[in-house]
């Protein structure tokens, strides 16, 4: 379901790194050396064995992180983001695999599609990556893809991003019809006419700045609704980009009755409110867009207590020339692959909002699970998937360090806490700083 | 290795101060709105006068930036600034680049190579002016960007209030209709509750924005609320709101009998505004538009003088008193 450029698997011993894997139970200082891109020992003074020594003595060396959500914007508008410059940008990120939505020019909703993604990923990625297929041709929300056999050809989920499957009818045969795939729904909650034209969050802000509402209820009705048909069909199902309060509140309830749902939330909607706005600056238009104080502290909470199991970064590239325009006129969306982990950490460890182990297990572990992936994990014989975090380290975020094509990302000019010195993604170190 | 050390501020050479613009109210204090009311009513005293032309900006350059219809805001401000003796241009989006595909930004870059002084924008998107602001050099005035902000509407309305009734502070004005659509209405809102005003929206529910009362106003949806008012202010009802697929209200005939102001709705004495340009019949009645107690057009004739002092107050920095002085020395003080 991952596909990357084939290298040379690493030969390493990371030295006196403070060893946090959630998932382990690990949290102490030791060496960990990797054998040919697999873990080899976990321990005390380990022998070099010739290997390459990394000293880490002061760092974090975590599970490296796994991207639920990202647009590489390939086939299509390659001056935006390419396989190659996305994960790239990923692996400067921490990340050691990510998944591809299919909004993209033309939709992957064929096997062809597909195909020449995966064939181009296996070239060039530089970290793992799975693409989702579309739920239905060309994302029109009328007719289901051949969902088999995109399964067969290696769709890592099925998604119509950025559209919302508007007709319930469609969307509960969409879930019947996953069954047969092995692979799960992803699913965009907006209900058009009540987000129609609707540039940000409806509420006081909305209201002083004079831009048309987008509100909070707009998605939450399609997530109850979707929620309703998951659990009528007993299928399980992923939400997109959560925003709202009433949203992560449904999620919470349909758990709790037994729906197989999870949901993932960005790191702009954990750290940012609608006041962002005020500034009328395009890096903060996405959708859904930035909501209300006590949305972002829903979210925080949802992420917490893990009714939302996965951070992603719905990282959204667009042409400079896109996004210097009115806000009005300008696209939705942000990056953010380079800038996930220091700005939650910055914005909710430092504060003591959540805990550093928190925050590592829903960039990591909680993603994978939502996917059906295999977790990275810190563990003898498991493949050295793994991030080395400088937790000490600021730097102001400048758009000439990114290895994005594109820098529209609501950080820039921004000093942000808790850098990534070395990622290994599939047993190949595919970062340094 | 050496470390670069960054030079102590006040080693650096001094920052030049941001550049003043008027992009919103929320950018005045009241002292500012206080001098400039003042500032418009030296003009209108030197406009009575036989040569009505000032030397006050002789050399300066305004350039004017339409991208919207409009009669009363593009024609005053031209005049503002030929009474003050600055060179002016204007443009209008149909017949320039714009037509032909060209950004806003681009259109800014090619503008500012003429250093134009002030850059006088009316654009139907938010933000627009800011955008302005951020590829030139010049002073940027915001003439109406899309349903944000008319800052100088809100200035002319204040003059009008304060000239026809002699203040501002503690007065009540009704503002009645289409709020959610009226950059007029935000604008105004801000204005008269930064002089100490009492505010009153009425109109439907589906256009009173929710969550509007933070800034300081109150809602009704019962045009009796008027009656309470000093100052009843009228917005115009724009006909596409009611297309097909918007649906704000069902129709305009339902509008007129439940939110029309007529002189039914009105307390002898109650003062009428509008904005303009009005909807006769739909909006307001005739018989209202046309009574005494009307200050329709006292509005637009404040619109000169409210122009010409903000640009005025733009291309002369430094603190009040620095500009009262001045005032006294081209003789309008």
């Amino acid at each position: 379901m991952l596909h990357a450029r084939q290298g040379k698997q690493d030969d390493l011993v990371v030295r006196s790194a403070r060893v946090i894997d959630p998932g382990e139970g690990t949290d102490a200082v030791m060496d960990v050396r990797i054998d040919a891109g697999v873990i080899a020992q976990l321990g005390t003074n380990l022998e070099s064995n010739e290997h390459r020594v990394v000293e880490a003595d002061g760092l974090v060396l975590a599970p490296a992180f796994v991207d639920p959500h990202v647009h590489l914007r390939t086939p299509g508008r390659e001056d935006e983001e390419t396989i190659a410059t996305g994960s790239a940008a990923a692996a400067a990120g921490g990340y050691c695999a990510i998944l591809a939505m299919p909004n993209t020019e033309p939709v992957v909703d064929s096997a062809a599609v597909l195909g020449s993604l995966t064939e181009t990923a296996q070239a060039e990625a530089e970290v793992p990556v799975g693409f989702l297929a579309a739920i239905t041709r060309n994302q029109e929300g009328s007719e289901l893809t051949e969902m088999a056999e995109l399964a067969d050809a290696g769709a890592a989920a099925f998604s119509d991003d950025g559209r919302p499957l508007v007709a319930p009818g469609l969307m509960r045969r969409a879930l019947q019809y996953s069954a047969v795939t092995g692979r799960r729904l992803a699913l965009h909650c907006e209900e058009p006419t009540l987000s129609k034209n609707g540039q940000m969050h409806e509420g006081a802000v909305s209201a002083e700045l004079g831009f048309a509402g987008y509100p909070s209820v707009a998605e939450s009705l399609m997530v109850e609704r979707d929620l309703a048909l998951a659990a009528y069909e007993g299928q399980p199902l992923h939400l997109l980009h959560l925003s709202a309060r009433e949203s992560v509140e449904a999620l919470s309830r349909a758990q709790a009755a037994g729906v197989a749902a999870t949901g993932e939330v960005t790191p702009h909607h954990l750290c940012l409110t609608d006041e962002a706005i005020r500034s009328l600056d395009s890096n903060f238009k996405m959708n859904p867009p930035l909501r209300a104080a006590e949305d972002r502290a829903a979210l925080v909470e949802g992420l917490r207590d893990g009714t939302i199991s996965a951070v992603a970064s719905d990282h959204a590239p667009h042409a400079r020339h896109e996004k210097e325009v009115p806000f009005e006129a300008a696209p939705f969306g942000v990056t953010g692959l380079e800038t996930a982990f220091p700005a939650l950490y910055t914005h909710l460890v430092e504060p003591g909002l959540l805990k550093l182990e928190t925050l590592l297990e829903r960039m990591s572990a909680g993603p994978a699970r939502a996917y059906g992936l295999d977790a990275p994990a810190i563990a003898v014989g498991a493949p050295a998937n793994l991030v080395l975090l400088d937790l000490k380290a600021s730097r102001r975020v400048d758009e000439a360090d990114f290895r994005s094509r594109s820098k529209n990302s609501w950080l820039l000019g921004e000093t942000v806490k808790g850098q990534v010195r070395m990622t290994v993604a599939a047993g190949r170190v595919a970062f340094e700083a | 290795m050496a470390e670069i050390r960054v030079m102590r501020e006040d080693l650096l050479p001094p920052k030049e101060p941001p550049k003043r613009h008027l992009i919103s109210i929320g950018d005045l204090e009241r002292e500012d709105v206080e001098r400039l009311l003042g500032a418009a009513r030296s003009f209108e005293r030197s406009l009575e006068r036989e040569l009505k032309k000032l030397p006050t900006l002789r050399g300066k350059t305004v350039v004017n930036v339409f991208y919207e219809s409009s009669t009363r805001t593009s024609s005053s401000f031209e005049l503002a600034a030929k009474r003050l003796s600055a060179d002016t241009m204007s443009i209008k989006s149909t017949g320039s680049s714009a037509d032909k595909g060209e950004s806003l930004k681009d259109t800014a870059l090619t503008l500012g190579a003429y250093d134009p002084d002030v850059i006088v924008i009316r654009h139907p998107q938010i933000g627009a002016p800011q955008l302005v602001a951020r590829y030139t050099g010049a002073h940027i005035v915001n003439a109406g960007d899309g349903k944000h902000q008319h800052p100088t509407q809100a200035l002319l309305d204040l003059y009008t209030i304060k000239e026809e009734l002699g203040r501002i502070e503690g007065l009540h004005v009704a503002i009645v209709g289409d709020v959610l659509h009226s950059r007029v209405a935000r604008s105004n809102i801000q204005a008269l509750t930064l002089m100490g005003a009492r505010v009153t929206l009425v109109g439907p529910p589906p256009l009173i924005p929710r969550g509007i009362e933070t800034m300081g106003c109150e809602v009704s949806y019962d045009i009796d609320a008027i009656k309470a008012a000093d100052i009843v202010y009228v917005l115009r009802m724009q006909r596409e709101r009611m297309q097909e697929g918007a649906n704000y209200v069902p129709s305009l005939r339902e509008y007129t009998a439940r939110w029309g102001v007529t002189p039914a709705r009105l307390r002898p004495g109650q003062k009428v505004m509008h904005p303009g340009p009005m909807n006769r019949g739909v909006e307001i009645d005739p018989v209202v538009a046309d009574a005494a107690d009307a200050l329709i057009e006292q509005q637009v004739r404040s619109g000169l003088v409210v122009r010409m002092a903000v640009l005025y107050d733009l291309l002369t920095h430094g603190p009040a008193g620095v500009q009262s002085a001045a005032l006294h020395e081209i003789g309008v003080a």
